[in-house]
């Protein structure tokens, strides 16, 4: 197996541990969209500070990696328009379609559920289509 | 005070899990879409490990009936498959592939994208508070 495979792997296992204690000890779902989604819309406010807590963990973690282990590679692009374009297409879509990679793909999953099964298929197979038009196709990203 | 402990201990290791795995790198995220040219499986192992403690997690938490620290627990799962549900995934899907952030990763890139991330996350919680005011046009039946 090659090593950055196995990394992400163990990586998937330490995501997955994440949301097993969310849901065992808080009793709530790990879906990200949901999380911020809730504090956005008010409905989450009653354990708002719960969200904010994990969203502070999620956010400080790879600052404090960064500022004292090493590096992390991000490869993100710095095309403003195609930042604004395709930030407001996963907030549309992840709070549309109620759920997001964490939300239907980890914890929906898991469950059998048929809603995060077919979500994830429809949002892999359009990721494919995008990628497949934008960068095969006309070489844009 | 337990629940914010953990809460904020479950965020600090999804975190990590996102950094061990590689996922904040837009690289391997688009890498694992891009089917027709350099394909790179690495997204579908950490999918499958993120899964396998899930798939303890929720028989225990439904034997035991409720949280331990007390909450209940989040109902079942809605079965219904609508429009909402498919378009919202099809969006989501090519926002993803077009910068290789989603949700997660976008939080936990905010500190580390300069511009680019905090431009992200901001359009991403305008297009989420944008959302309330779309979902009237989807009133629709269930597809199936």
């Amino acid at each position: 197996m090659q090593h950055e495979w196995l990394m992400g792997f163990i990586g998937g296992l330490m995501i997955g541990t994440a949301a097993l204690i969310f849901l065992v000890v808080n009793g709530r779902i790990m879906g990200v969209s949901g999380l911020i989604g809730g504090l956005i819309d008010r409905s989450g406010w009653g354990n708002g500070r719960e969200r904010i807590v994990f969203l502070f963990g999620l956010f400080m973690v790879p600052v404090l990696w960064v500022r004292f282990i090493a590096p992390v590679e991000t490869h993100v692009t710095n095309n403003l328009s195609l930042i604004i374009i395709a930030g407001l297409l996963v907030g549309i879509g992840s709070r549309l379609a109620n759920g997001c990679t964490s939300g239907h793909g980890v914890c929906g999953i898991s469950r059998f559920s048929i809603r995060s099964i077919f979500a994830t298929a429809v949002y892999l197979m359009s990721g494919v289509i995008a990628i497949s038009i934008f960068r095969q196709l006309l070489g844009v990203i | 005070m337990l629940r914010l402990i953990s809460a904020l201990f479950a965020g600090s290791l999804f975190g990590l899990g996102l950094i061990v795995s590689d996922m904040l790198n837009a690289d391997r995220v688009q890498g694992w879409l891009d089917v027709l040219g350099n394909w790179d499986p690495t997204l579908a192992f950490v999918l499958g490990g993120a899964i396998l403690p899930m798939l303890l997690a929720w028989p225990l938490s439904a034997r035991r009936g409720k949280a331990l620290l007390g909450n209940v627990l989040p109902g079942p799962a809605s079965v219904r498959i609508d429009w909402e549900l498919f378009f919202g995934a099809a969006l989501f899907g090519a926002g993803w592939a077009l910068v290789g952030l989603c949700p997660g990763p976008a939080v936990a890139g905010l500190g580390l994208n300069g511009i680019s991330g905090i431009l992200f996350f901001l359009t991403m919680i305008m297009g989420m508070s944008l959302t309330p005011y779309l979902r009237r046009h989807f009133q629709k039946p269930a597809m199936a």
